[in-house]
């Protein structure tokens, strides 16, 4: 491991102000990624500011019934939290779904959101990668591709947003909220995750030192009846080969409302706003659902070994509709 | 003193693991130790142009960047193994600029920290003139392979007799490559005091590093000492002496210190050995009411360019039913790789799996039940010897197993069983593994203080060898547990075959048999003679097996039946239930047996639904070199397994009477999985491991 330097901030303006001195420097947060790829010398900080000291680990009730998550609540402590699990269902699976107790245990919400990919040519510092070194390729699009993305790839850049929450969250219109050297902002969720275009290695609008604070859910009824479904290779301890977070409001066999986002397969969390488009007054059958996912799919440009996703996603976001109309979802 | 053999004795042991006090290689504590950590070749094949280590010495506390242009010729006497291949020649580390496969150490660097040598060894600046390398199995220039399981075998004339049949299946499989990934990494210390060497290494086979080190370095034999109490599993990957020991004491020398040298989990993936890839075509002749008239069995293999690994993929195929007419045939092709070497179960699992799945297949064709055409091919006798089974009793673990599972349940048409969106289906397959038994030695001391000591260069990667030594000791010797020690992994210790292929039991057992034996005879003597007691009885012996090999055919068998679970629309695979019935002759700790049973029944749930190396042709990195994605069943993929050993009395293996299971139990198991697949589906998947994507 390389030679990094740490310090414990104790005020969100220390911990913003230590990282604007170093630009090599990075938070350190559960560390579950950072430290990973720091061993792997994929990512070469020579400073590690440590962030778990600030008061940003309480989930709050907002005025208008929504939740205020702040950035280093725990996946496990939100995961249980009465008011996510009551409110929004979809959210506590999608934290329970993803990685391992032990890192849910450590792993916090603002680390989620701004996890690496898992691409295994970004994390071999000996395969040319456009993410990791721009302009050296990508070794990605003719090699081992199975878990890559479909939707919102470029020719430079193919890899998957690897997050489970950021999927819900996207759903739930959540906004990340940041403090940094220009004072506090606000991000509607699906603009704090760039596609991958020609510039793969810039993955969020945020500056150098600019910290996430905490993450608002907005309140949404329709919520209440949701659910992340999660497609993978084994039943734990595994990253989405497709996901889908989703909620819909029925009222009479006709579709109100409805949220889906994506994952697995696409290089940011997938808002599904076309599938939404598509449900959104038609009635509640299987046909309507696969003619939604068959469109929200239709831009989708698979490689040789992920071509199955492109399949597979339209039968997950199926299934997910079809569970929450019999069921309502997981009340 | 009631008898211990046969009762759930809890692991002797247990308590020192599971307080941590069980020392690992890599957790022996020396005074002034450095460390090393290798640099591995980032490309497939090719030459070293190039090694610039000077920013690495630059770094504080690094000692050395050591490398081909900077260390001696090493001597590498003539020395093979019993588990190194018999053609070919080990790779020779840091020996020349030639890199013969993708993450071949090329260079290690040693530092006061770990920390400190990790840093520099992302430092080391190299350069290479790389070539393509290239991956052909099946279809590439292919060798027979020499020396051990034949190339090619026949009995009748299958060409003939498939022509002729009333029904046939030809079916071809594959099955990737598969490493063993145990959790406990590959790790040695190495000391040197002059000319001798001390290693603390991780290892099935005691002897045998003290014996390579020895040959590698020039070494009297009696200077080199290993010592490896504990292993934390290795599923063969220990059984030989690879590269990264011989690192380890070159290092060592190098610096004039002690060393110590673990690999990462990645390292693990290039150069400890794997199951090889193979490519499998089946061809079964039979009669419509059921009865093989014709067997075809063909089988190839990947290895490496310097060493030629073989395997018994194809010997189950030839005993394992009656059938007049049997051709197998078993080539390799060597590959810009490193050697693969033997993983739980070598060649049974890969070959049975081919051929328990044709056997479904045919089955099918026929419209018989699979179970039942099983039964209705079972053989009187050994056909590919002629001489009898020492026992075998698959008819009786096929019958018990189908009751277990509810068989019955089972309908012939695919897809006919569903619950929800699940497809529910079943299948079966045989299991067998040939009962190995090898010279061994061992040493007991009766101490005076009425305790005794067994010491035997034995190894314990997790089956239970120190339980199961202590039960047959304390039987013999009349003592309770408390009062016996096993003393095992240790080079200096009595001779023994390698801790693998299921044989530590029937020889180590035997010998530990033998010389407790004799240590009660020369008790028994010196209470006659009046001597007076006080003084230590000590009694070595050696146990052989003798020419029953020869008139009897020996193997356990088994049978393993399987329901799963399909999701009709996203092709997830679960296991509902698994069922192993075994027979396996004396099972001497049932407790300890059936811990190995599961885990041998879970390792075939990842062969089957899981485990892929992912090798990127293009220069021949491996991709999923880690634990995240190289996948393995988690906990939450198991249901509970039902385990059984049916009683097998067989007087002609061993003095105990007992058989292997280690491997037995993972064999058969993805055969299983696949059939209960086709059996939900109607899709036959005959490409490993059954993922998603194949079934949508
Ligand atoms: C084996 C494995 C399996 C996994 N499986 C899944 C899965 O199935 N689903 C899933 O969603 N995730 C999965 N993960 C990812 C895991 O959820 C993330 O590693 C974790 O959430 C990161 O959080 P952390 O607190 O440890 O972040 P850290 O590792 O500390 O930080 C991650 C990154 O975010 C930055 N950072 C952290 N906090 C802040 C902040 N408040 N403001 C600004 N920058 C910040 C850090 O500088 C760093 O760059 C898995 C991880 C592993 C190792
Ligand atoms: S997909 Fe993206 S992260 Fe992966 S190799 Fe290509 S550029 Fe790098």
């Amino acid at each position: 491991m390389r030679p990094v330097s740490y310090a414990r901030a104790t005020s969100v303006a220390e911990a913003i102000a230590a990282l604007r001195a170093h630009p090599d420097a990075a938070f350190l947060a559960g560390g579950t990624t950072e430290i990973d790829l720091l061993r792997l010398d994929v990512v070469r900080p020579n400073a590690l500011v440590d962030i778990n000291a600030l008061p940003l680990s309480r989930i709050e009730d907002l005025a208008d019934g929504g939740l205020r998550i702040g950035a280093l609540a725990r996946m496990s402590d939100v995961a249980e939290a009465p008011a996510v699990v009551e409110r929004f269902p979809m959210l506590m699976q999608a934290l329970l779904l993803g990685a391992s107790a032990q890192l849910r245990n450590m792993a916090t919400i603002g680390g989620n959101l701004l996890q690496r990919v898992r691409c295994s040519y970004f994390r071999d510092v000996a395969s040319p990668c456009n993410k990791r070194e721009p302009g050296t390729g990508c070794s990605a699009l003719d090699g081992i591709n199975r878990g890559h993305a479909v939707l919102g790839t470029s020719d430079h850049c193919i890899a998957t947003h690897p997050s489970d929450l950021a999927v819900a969250l996207i759903a739930l219109d959540a906004v990340v909220r940041t403090e940094g050297p220009r004072g506090a902002r606000a991000f509607p969720i699906d603009e704090f995750f760039l596609l991958p275009r020609d510039t793969p290695h810039l993955e969020h609008p945020t500056e150098h030192g600019e910290l996430v604070v905490a993450v608002d859910v907005p309140a949404a009824p329709i919520a209440r009846r949701s659910l992340y479904a999660k497609v993978r290779d084994r039943e734990s301890y595994e990253f989405a080969l497709a996901s889908v977070a989703a909620a819909m409001d029925v009222q009479g066999g006709v579709i109100r409302a409805a949220r889906v986002a994506l994952g697995g397969v696409a290089t940011k969390p997938w808002r599904a706003r076309r599938a939404e488009q598509i449900l959104v007054g038609a009635p509640a059958q299987r046909d309507t659902y696969a003619r939604a996912a068959r469109e929200e799919l239709a831009s989708a440009r698979p490689r040789q070994l992920n071509a199955f996703k492109v399949e597979l996603a339209q039968r997950a976001i199926v299934r997910a509709l079809e569970t929450l109309a019999e069921t309502g979802g997981p009340q | 003193m009631s008898r211990l053999i046969g009762e759930p004795l809890p692991r002797v042991d247990a308590p020192l693991k599971v307080t941590g006090r069980a020392t690992y290689a890599a957790e022996h504590r020396l005074p002034d130790l450095a460390h090393a950590v290798i640099i591995s070749a980032a490309v497939g094949k090719g030459r070293i142009l190039e090694i610039d280590s000077r920013r690495a010495l630059g770094e504080p506390g690094v000692l050395a960047v050591i490398s081909h242009l900077n260390t001696a010729r090493l001597p590498y006497r003539p020395h093979k193994g019993w588990i190194d291949p018999t053609v070919g020649e080990r790779l020779h580390v840091l020996q020349d600029d030639f890199v013969r496969h993708w993450g071949q150490p090329v260079a290690v660097v040693v530092a006061e920290t770990l920390e400190q040598a990790e840093h520099a060894s992302h430092l080391v600046g190299i350069r290479y003139e790389a070539e393509a390398p290239s991956f052909t199995v099946p279809d590439g220039e292919s060798i027979e392979p020499q020396g051990g399981y034949p190339a090619n075998y026949s009995r009748g004339d299958a060409d003939q007799a498939l022509a002729t049949a009333e029904h046939r299946v030809d079916c071809t499989y594959l099955i990737p490559r598969e490493n063993h990934n145990p959790i406990e990494p590959h790790a040695t210390i190495a000391q040197w005091d002059g000319q001798r060497l001390t290693v603390w290494d991780k290892t099935q086979f005691p002897t045998n590093v003290a014996e390579e080190l020895a040959a590698v370095f020039g070494l009297e034999r009696a200077n080199v000492h290993l010592i490896c109490p504990f292993v934390g599993g290795a599923f063969g990957t220990s059984l030989r002496t690879w590269p990264h020991t011989t690192l380890a004491a070159l290092a060592a020398r190098h610096v004039g210190r002690p060393v110590k040298l673990v690999l990462t989990r990645k390292q693990m993936y290039f150069g400890t050995g794997y199951r090889p890839e193979t490519w499998q075509r089946v061809r079964l002749g039979a009669h419509s009411t059921g009865e093989l008239t014709a067997l075809k069995h063909e089988g190839i293999a990947e290895t490496s360019r310097y060493e030629h690994y073989i395997e018994g993929l194809l010997n189950a195929p030839r005993f394992m039913y009656s059938c007049p007419h049997v051709t197998t045939s078993y080539r390799l092709v060597p590959q810009d790789v490193h050697t693969p070497t033997y993983m739980r179960a070598p060649g049974a699992a890969s070959g049975m799996f081919a051929l328990e799945c044709a056997m479904d297949e045919l089955a099918h064709e026929l419209r018989i039940d699979p179970v039942e055409l099983r039964l209705r091919n079972e053989p009187k006798i050994d056909e590919s010897r002629n001489v009898p089974f020492s026992s075998r009793s698959l008819v009786q673990c096929l019958r018990t197993g189908a009751e277990r599972i509810r068989w019955h349940r089972r309908r012939a048409e695919p897809g006919a069983l569903r619950e929800g969106h699940w497809l529910v289906g079943l299948g079966v397959a045989s299991a067998t593994y040939h009962t190995l038994r090898n010279t061994a030695s061992a040493r007991v001391r009766l101490r005076p203080d009425g305790t005794a000591v067994i010491e035997t260069a034995a190894a314990d990667m997790g089956p239970g060898t120190y339980t199961s030594l202590t039960q047959i000791a304390c039987d013999e010797l009349g003592l309770p547990p408390e009062k016996v020690q096993v003393v095992i992994g240790d080079s200096n210790l009595p001779r023994v075959p390698p801790h693998g292929g299921s044989q530590t039991l029937s020889s180590v057992g035997s010998a530990v048999l033998a010389a407790c034996l004799a240590a009660r005879s020369a008790r028994q003597e010196r209470a006659h003679s009046g001597a007076i007691a006080g003084s230590e009885i000590v009694a070595t012996e050696t146990s052989q097996p003798g020419d029953a090999t020869k008139r009897y055919s020996m193997h356990a068998f088994g049978a393993v039946f399987a329901e799963v679970m399909v999701d009709v629309d996203l092709g997830i695979v679960r296991l509902a239930h698994m069922v192993g019935v075994y027979a396996a002759g004396r099972i001497v700790n049932p407790r300890l047996a059936h811990s190995q049973a599961i885990g041998g029944m879970v390792g075939g749930v990842g062969m089957a639904l899981l485990e892929e190396t992912h090798i990127d042709r293009r220069d021949g990195r491996i991709t999923n070199a880690n634990l995240a994605e190289y996948l393995v069943p988690t906990n939450a993929d198991i249901p509970v397994f039902d385990a059984v050993f049916l009683d097998e009395h067989d007087p002609h293996v061993n003095p105990l009477g007992v058989k292997g299971i280690g491997e037995l139990s993972y064999v058969g198991v993805a055969a299983a999985i696949a059939n209960a697949v086709f059996n939900a589906t109607g899709k036959r998947i005959r490409d490993l491991p059954i993922t998603l994507e194949k079934l949508l």
